[in-house]
This record gives C-alpha cells, structure tokens and sequence, in this order.
C-alpha cells in the first residue's frame, strides 16, 4: 500500500508542512467530512498537527474544528465537520455539514469512509457527490476491515465513484502522504473523473427532476449543483426554499468568497 | 423576483404530482446505488470463523443481567481509585502551597510594610483561594480524567448509552440523550453543547434541561470530600474509602434517576410528544493509546478545567475576603446574611453558611468547600483555629476539616444533605450562559436554573424530615 519512506519524518517534512492554527492567508479549503466515529477528527490532527481531543464515539466533534496546513508551497485550511450520516435531515450538527458543504464552498471535500461499514457509510458519499464534484474519499480503518477479512479494491472503487480514492490508517499515519497528494489533485483541478450522480429508480421522479432543473436554471445560471437543490426543493427542505427566496442559492456562484452560515442556531 | 415564485409554484405543482413517495423512492435509489458500488469494490477473504471478541464482550457489558452491575462496579472502582489516589498528592500541594508559600508571602508583605487591608486582599483572599483550589482540585482531576477518556476511547461510552436507552425511550426522551448525559459527568457546559447531536428540538431541550443532574467535575471533589468525612466515619477505617466511593456513586446514580424523572416530566407536560427512534452505533473496541490519552487529557481536560477553577477562585476570594471584613452595625455584611437566612436552612437540614457558600460559588461549584470552611469559621469565633477573619481554610488533615465542620453545627445529616444539594441545585454559570447560547430562549435558561434549585430545597426538605421522624 506504501513505501517505506511514508513514515520517515525526513520525507514527510519535505512535503508537508503542520500549520496547527496558523491559517490567516490560505490558497485552499478542504472540509472533512463523514459518518461518526470514522476517525475525522485523526486524520486532522494528522494533517494539521494539533491535537483535538479524538474519542472512541459517535458525536464527539459537534462544532467544525479548523487548522491549517501547507503542502507543496500551497496553503490549505482544513476544517473538520461533525460526523453525519446523511446531509438530509436536519438536526443541528447535519445542518453545519451540509451548509458548509454547500455555501461554504470549500476546494475539496474530503469525506472520511470507513473501510468496515463501507456500504452504509457510500450513502454519505453518493449525497456529497450530489452537491460538489471536487470530492476525495479517504478510506480510512483499512487495518481493521482486514481483520475482519474484508479487503477493498480503491481502484475499482475509485472508477465506480469517479472520485479519487486513498486507503489510510489514520491512527498510524499511513497513507496521509497519498491522501495529500489527492487533495492537491483535485484542488488544482488536475484530477478528471466522471462523479457518480444517484440514478433515480422512478421514471416520474427524473423527470420531475428533469423539469424543475430547467425552471431553476433560468433564475441561478451559474450554479453548479442544480440538480440536488432540485432534489431537496421536490423533498419540501424549507431551508433551501428559504435560500431560493432570499436569492442566497445565487451566491452559491461567486466562487472565492467564503460565505458560511457559522452559528448553529 | 418573478422567477422565484415560478420555482415555488413549479416546486409545488410537481410534488403534487409524485405524489408522497419521492423521499422513500429516492432513499431507495441511494441505498440501491450504495450497496451495488460496495459490492462491486469489496473483496471478500476466506473468513476463518474466528472468535470475534468485540461481540464476545459486547455481549456481556450490554447485557440484561449484567450490564447494569458492570456499570456500576466500574465507576465504584474508578471512584475508589480516585479517592485513594489523590490523597497523598493532596496534602504535599497543600503542605507546599499552604503551609509553605503562604506565610513566605506574608512575612513579604510584613517586610514591604503592604497596607493591612491589600494584604488580606491579596494573599489571604486571591492567593489562599487559588491555592486550595490547585491542592484540592488537581489531584482527583489528574486522576479521574485520564482513567474516563481511556474508558472513553476503549468505546466504552456507547454501551452505557445502549444501556440507558429503554429508560430514556420510557421516559419520553431521546436516547442519544445518554451520551449528552454522560459528557455532563465530565462538565455540564460540554453536555449542554453536546445536545446538538439530538435531532428533535423536543428532545434537545429536555436533554439540556436535566443535564445538570450529571455530577460534573467541579462537584466531584466536594461530594468525595463530604462523604470521606461524614459517611466514611461511619464505618471501620479499613473500609472508609469504599463505603466513601460507594456513597458518591449512589448520589451520582440518583441524578441519572432524577434525570431520567425530570425528562419524564417535561415530555408528559410542557415539552410534549413521542420519543423518536435513531441508530446507535457501537464502535468497535479500539485498544486506547495510553500515552497519547495521558497527554491529551491532561492539557484537553485537566488544565483547561483547573484554570478555570483558579480564573474563578480568585475574584471569589477577594469577595469572601471583602463580605467578611466589611462590617455594617457591627456585623460583617457575610454574618448579616448568614444570620437571615439561617432560620430557613435550618429547618430544611442546612445553614446560612452553606447557601452563602452556594450563592458565592455561582461562577464555579469548584470553591463551595474552601468557601463553606472560612465561613463557618467567621461564625462561630473559631477564629483561632483560622489565620484571620476571611482566609480561605486548607486541608492540613481532614481531622481538622471534620472538626471545623462540627463546631459548626453539622451533622451526619447536614453532610447528606451538601451531598444532596451539591447534586441538585443550578448549575454554574457558565453553564446557564451556555444553555441560553444553545437554546436562545430566555424562559428556557431561567427554567433550567431554577428547577433544580427548587427540586434541591426539597429534596433537602423531605429528607430532613424524615431523618428527624426515624432518628
């Protein structure tokens, strides 16, 4: 899975650079998300060089935690969500997930997967990929999943999501160099796959899709991820009603301004 | 503007025309979707049948039979080792702190010629405060935070909320509210900030509400401290600690009990509804990095939590200093309510001294102690015994402590009674400032701080009654 070389502080330091808080002047921003207990807040405190608080249960970052790090003369603020299971509903914690995905715009996301849940944990990635394309999966607990005899093709898995793939163990720091060269990838744009989009089952349903897509267009020409704001629109969302009504989904088009709704209630 | 309502109408035209199943239908493509890709990319070992120990244990900690027990029996043993632990270190810091640097800083002062009244400010009020707070605090701290994240990070936290589940589900409650319960052991702001993983505003309100019955920190010390002195003395010294580790268990399981009734309570009265269903995952065991744990417990936990306490303890000295030496009609503004009070508390098993104390200690539950023994001291002209009217007392022996505490009039029953009260009265202020953060309602906070005050007089109330009725 590695060479030799990941683990030497020698190597590593050439390359990536632990800003912990540091973050005033960044090139990038790269969001963490993923399902509870997968080992986000690790892989931060792997990236970053600080030291959050990780715990061995669901729930335990209820607020985003950010850090900064560089790699490759390149400035990146990472900022670690709370652990979700789906971007639909709409407790408190899901809500800061999601707008952050959404309005916060963030260069990459990087959603943490467990290796050992992987089907459930796919739901979360397949509603990511419906709002942005600039998506790393890190397949983290690898180690474990072996243990339990499941090994995971990230090739294969990598052409079915159309998303680059990197297989890590967050806790003993392999892999991180990988899932940094990932997230640069997508960053500069350099990564070319063809996301995954949910096919819908229900012929009425993509074609409901279908039209209110193009009544959309017509008012947010510019806006990437129609087709979810279409989904969460036909499902009642009131928030995104809310956003389309106060214009604020058009704002999801100016790309370089960060504009993330920070409080939770 | 005209393209909005458009949308709004295109919105609703077509969701009439699906009909009611879109979200199902479409939560049937995404699993559909996510289950064909995971099978496409996992590939299967040969499985040997290999004993698989996580359901092993997994089976017996959540069990019906056994789960409860084990429970138990851990946080006895983690309280025992606590209390055992920490006396020692206890006496050097106060042997160093108190003993030691004290009279160096006031024969200083003497040399200095520092006016009378900033020298009982500074040191006998700021410095003593703040020293009782360090030799007394730090040491169940450095022990008790480490020993919980380790449990914490073993996974342990899940079980206990998969145990707790039925019983908040009975209760009307959600049971994630287990976990924000278990966060309030540690402090009760983080267990009200915690809430937010519970979906149903309902719901979070209730688990913010009865979060306070979660003994935090800042009253862990006192409740071992009281019980070492009034129920360990009740029973041979061999088995003191225990039955001192014991009685601090079972004030920490009344107010999971209280908690699970308060929840009840409010979901059958003003918060109405049903209790809805969630997914609680058990993680898997993970065998904990013991030094890492060690390190971040202590600067995540331990310190972070002791600078607050001394942040706090100092301006609550230069207040106790200040209400003791200030004297209206020859008392001093402390002995003024004491003495009003005093006939109330009594008569529900406590005294003036104590809800001075409690009302001082607002900020931080922390300094209730140190602050009850200075004021006991001023009351009853034991000032021999103390270094001057308004010095924060320190803990040379808890000979001394226990014999201060009977010179002022207490009693077995006055020690239940502070176990009680330390366990059911409003939480601290920066709790109550996190709660009105959190739920942005005004009402919300004050019935939050005010329920528990209330439920803890009578509770106080009742058991002073019935202790006066069989004793």
């Amino acid at each position: 899975m590695q060479s030799k070389c990941e683990n030497c502080p020698v190597y590593n330091e050439a390359h990536l650079k632990k800003l912990g808080i540091k973050m005033d002047n960044f090139d990038y921003v790269v969001a963490l998300a993923g399902n509870p207990n997968t080992g986000k807040s690790t892989v931060f405190n792997s990236l970053t060089g600080l030291k959050q608080h990780t715990g061995n249960w669901p729930g335990k970052t209820v607020t985003r935690a950010e850090g900064g790090f560089e790699y490759n003369n390149k400035f990146y603020k990472l900022v670690d969500l709370p652990g979700t299971y789906s971007l639909l509903s709409t407790s408190a914690d899901e809500e800061v997930a999601r707008n952050f995905i959404l309005f916060g715009k963030p260069n990459v996301t990087v959603v943490v997967v467990d290796a050992t849940r992987l089907e459930r944990n796919l739901n979360l990635v397949l509603q990511v990929l419906e709002i942005t394309d600039k998506t790393v999966v890190c397949l983290n607990l690898v180690d474990e999943a072996e243990r339990r005899g499941v090994h995971i093709d990230e090739k294969r898995l990598a052409k079915e999501l159309g998303v680059p793939v990197v297989a890590t163990i967050a806790r003993e720091k392999q892999g991180i160099n990988n899932l940094l060269a990932a997230i640069e990838e997508v960053a500069l744009g350099r990564y070319k796959g063809r996301p995954k989009k949910i096919k819908a089952l229900d012929p009425k349903i993509s074609k409901a899709l279908d039209k209110l897509i193009e009544v959309l267009k017509e008012e947010f020409p510019d806006t990437p991820n129609l087709r979810w704001v279409a989904m969460r629109l036909l499902e009642g969302d009131q928030s995104i009603i809310d956003a389309v009504n106060s214009g604020e989904l058009s704002s999801l088009t100016i790309k370089d301004k960060l504009t993330v709704n920070n409080e939770l209630i | 503007m005209k393209n909005k309502d458009k949308i709004i109408a295109a919105v609703n035209n077509l969701r009439w025309e699906m009909g009611e199943n879109f979200h199902d239908s479409l939560m049937e493509s995404l699993y559909t979707e996510a289950s064909e890709i995971a099978n496409k990319s996992i590939v299967l070992q040969d499985r040997k049948s290999k004993f698989d120990l996580d359901r092993f244990i997994d089976r017996i900690v959540t069990s019906k039979i056994w789960g409860f027990p084990l429970m138990f029996l851990i946080l006895s043993l983690v309280l025992w080792v606590t209390i055992e632990g920490s006396n020692y270190p206890s006496q050097w810091l106060s042997y160093l702190l108190l003993d030691t640097v004290h009279p160096v800083l006031k024969s200083f002062s003497a040399d200095i010629g520092l006016v009378w009244w900033l020298d009982g400010l500074l040191i006998d009020g700021a410095y003593l405060a703040m020293a009782w707070v360090i030799s007394v605090m730090l040491p169940p701290m450095a022990i008790f935070f480490p020993i919980f994240t380790l449990l914490e990070d073993l996974g342990y936290l899940p079980r206990v909320a998969f145990n707790l589940d039925r019983f908040f589900k009975a209760a009307g409650a959600h049971g994630k509210q287990a976990l924000t319960m278990s966060m309030g052991f540690g402090c009760n702001a983080a267990g009200v900030v915690a809430a937010r993983i519970i979906d149903s505003p309902r719901e979070r309100l209730i688990a913010i509400i009865t979060n306070n019955f979660s003994l935090c920190n800042g009253r862990w010390p006192t409740q071992i401290l009281i019980a070492t002195i009034f129920i360990g003395a009740l029973v041979p010294s061999e088995i003191a600690g225990m039955a001192a580790a014991l009685s601090v268990v079972a004030v920490a399981l009344l107010g999971i009990v209280l908690s699970l009734l308060v929840s009840w309570f409010l979901s059958k009265s003003v918060l109405k509804g049903e209790a809805s269903t969630f997914t609680l995952e058990l993680p898997p065991y993970r065998p904990p990095r013991v030094l890492q744990t060690l390190y971040t417990s202590l600067i995540d936990r331990t310190l972070i939590v002791l600078w607050r306490a001394i942040v706090f303890a100092i301006p609550a000295g230069l207040v106790i200093w200040s209400i003791s030496n200030i004297s209206l009609n020859d008392l001093s503004l402390a002995e003024h309510f004491i003495f009003a009070v005093d006939p109330v508390a009594i008569f529900i098993g406590l005294n003036g001294v104590i809800i001075l104390a409690y009302v001082i200690a607002i900020p931080a539950n922390e300094i209730v102690i140190p602050t009850i023994l200075m004021l006991t001291v001023l009351t009853t002209g034991l000032a021999e015994l103390g270094q001057g009217t308004g010095v924060m007392f320190e803990m040379d022996s808890l000979q001394d402590t226990a014999s201060i505490l009977t010179a002022g009039g207490w009693t077995v029953l006055t020690g239940i009674n502070v176990m009680l009260f330390s366990l059911i009265h409003n939480p601290c202020s920066t709790t109550i400032y996190t709660i009105y953060k959190e739920t942005g309602s005004m009402k919300w906070t004050i019935v939050s701080a005010i329920l528990p005050l209330v439920m803890g007089f009578f509770v106080c109330f009742v058991v002073t009654q019935l202790w006066r009725i069989f004793s």
